[in-house]
């Protein structure tokens, strides 16, 4: 049997950080246990009429309490029903799904964009090198300060509100940061961006992507991803985001 | 207490299949169900040569439903046979292998190279919604409906099941149309042509702009669908269509389904297709029901 359960777990917090970001623990043992950083979760609405379950990154990982964190946006009605829950509500949840993050490396960035920034956080915990982190915003800051004991901090605003005023590669360029490895999750033009930088600078580099899923156990092959040769499941140039990632090595995809 | 359901001289444990495309080969799902729990497990279609399907987004959910336009992604059916084929004997399950096309060619070549496989029965998808050419293209005319099914009988060795398609204005014409091509069971209904629109971004939700309905949201329609074709054919019907319970599956078998298939349910909860078939047995008890072939079509 694999190691992703489907259950009916406790909401012990949940609590907004941000305009619409939330921040939720779950009494999860059986998901605690076995869950690495980079994979995520399905969440199942209670409200029968939305019936796929939306994935969800790990934030964070406490197995002595059986618990996980996820920091999750309000993107729509689904999202908006999770953010109304309380401390002592139930739902149903199944994971850890994915592959996660292969930890690796001498000296390492760890680079969020967005909603990609929460995985990025229990990466920062387990990988056991020098480690940067580069946090990408469109304005208003979140999870910046929970970074701080695990390395130094750069952020990029859209707006130049905090950090350099740009994206990502803005901000690891106006810093002159260098790593032999980078692990990086956000949205696909970012993803994109960060595969050009790593290539021209011969760094390997672990990209987490996203796609709208349905099933989230590699079955329904909604939420693929172009791969660059012949993938051996799907027999065509396809890799399944959610079953053969969401972590791939930047060399792997084409975004 | 009877489940075994017969169709064309193949008798299946219980009348629970997998819809097509929901499923895969049941190599995900047997994390989380016992394959042998199933009358049978139907195959996500498969083509002669690999598809790659279309672009992403794919999926979409709608209230009480989701649409998809996977595009039939496929490995083709050289990887089918040497892995998927193998992988699901290993389970006591019959094995219905759903057949995709772009031409007639097509369909024949690879019903033609599975002649030999050691697979139950043949469930061919003439009702896809999802692809330009073929497909649906061969289940909205009577004509071509019979003559792509008098072609693949004369070429296949299994029973061959037409999966009709619901985008008709009269399905039980489609269904007389498979009947007199001498098909040996029918499958209904495929997905229902379906759009959506995010308004934020003033553009198509999938991809492919259309995509194919599926889900609670649809069972009405599929059980009014059954309970017609039954009605209009003698041939056995694998109803399929927002089956999500047993319940849900009672309902198709009351309305004339000798089988049913449990679809989009899958991605919702993987265990649906095991909790179903328990579902049955348990009504069949509460009722004194000794036999499930006396429930198919008892509402007249």
């Amino acid at each position: 049997m694999s190691a992703a359960v489907k259950k009916k777990v406790l909401i012990t917090e949940n609590v907004m950080i941000a305009k619409d970001i939330y921040s939720m623990w779950l009494n999860a043992p059986e998901i605690a246990e076995t869950a690495k950083p980079g994979q995520f979760v399905s969440l199942y609405s209670n409200d029968g009429s939305k019936l796929l379950p939306r994935p969800i990154s790990i934030c964070e990982i406490d197995k002595g309490e059986g618990s996980v964190r996820l920091v999750y946006r309000i993107a729509g009605k689904g999202t908006k029903d999770f953010a109304v829950m309380k401390a002592g509500d139930t739902f149903e949840v199944m994971g850890p799904l994915g592959n996660g993050f292969t930890l690796e490396g001498k000296k390492a960035l760890l680079i969020g964009g967005g909603i990609g920034i929460p995985p990025m956080l229990e990466l920062a915990k387990q990988l056991d090198c020098e480690k940067i982190m580069v946090l990408g915003y469109r304005d208003i800051t979140f999870l910046n300060k929970e970074f701080e004991p695990f390395g130094n901090v750069y952020m990029s605003t859209e707006d130049g509100s905090a950090g350099t005023k740009g994206n990502v590669i803005d901000a690891i360029k106006a810093n002159g940061l260098d790593a032999d490895m980078i692990f990086a999750c956000g949205p696909t033009p970012m993803l994109r961006g960060i595969k050009a930088y790593a290539l021209e600078n011969g760094i390997k580099a672990q990209l987490s992507m996203e796609e709208r899923m349905a099933c989230g156990i590699g079955a329904c092959l909604g939420c693929v991803c172009n791969s660059k040769e012949v993938d051996h499941h799907s027999n065509v140039n396809n890799k399944r985001i959610c079953k053969d990632g969401p972590v791939f090595y930047a060399e792997e995809v084409e975004l | 207490m009877n489940t075994n359901v017969t169709i064309a001289g193949i008798t299946f444990k219980n009348p629970v299949t997998t819809a097509s495309g929901t499923f895969g080969s049941g190599m995900e799902y047997s994390e989380y169900v016992d394959l042998s729990k199933l009358g049978a497990v139907t195959t996500k279609g498969v083509s002669s040569i690999p598809w790659p399907g279309n672009p992403t987004p794919r999926v979409a959910e709608t209230y009480g439903g989701m649409l998809n336009a996977i595009g039939l992604q496929n490995p083709g059916v050289d990887v089918f046979i040497n892995r998927d084929i193998p992988f699901l004997r290993k389970y006591d399950t019959k094995i219905i292998v759903n057949v995709v096309g772009k031409t007639t060619e097509q369909y024949c070549d690879v019903v033609e190279r599975l002649a030999d496989c050691d697979v139950d029965m043949l469930e061919i998808n003439i009702s896809c919604p999802n692809v330009k050419e073929g497909g649906i293209a061969f289940g909205q005319d009577p004509r071509c409906v019979e003559e792509i099914t008098r072609e693949l009988k004369k070429r296949a060795k299994q029973p061959i099941i037409m999966k009709l398609s619901p985008n008709v204005t009269d399905i039980g014409e489609m269904a007389k149309a498979a009947e007199a091509g001498g098909a040996d069971a029918l499958s209904l209904i495929n997905t229902l042509t379906g759009m959506k629109i995010d308004i934020h971004r003033r553009a198509f939700l999938l991809a492919n702009k259309t995509g194919g309905l599926s889900g609670p949201a649809i069972k009405p329609i599929a059980i009014r669908m059954v309970y017609q074709v039954a009605n209009a054919v003698k041939l056995p019907i694998i109803g399929m269509g927002g089956v999500s319970n047993a319940e849900d599956a009672l309902e198709f078998i009351m309305a004339g389904a000798t089988m049913v298939a449990v679809g989009t349910a899958n991605f919702i909860n993987p265990s649906t297709t095991s909790e179903v078939v328990d579902g049955i047995e348990e009504y069949m008890k509460q009722c004194n029901i000794t036999d499930i072939n006396e429930l198919i079509g008892c509402v007249k």
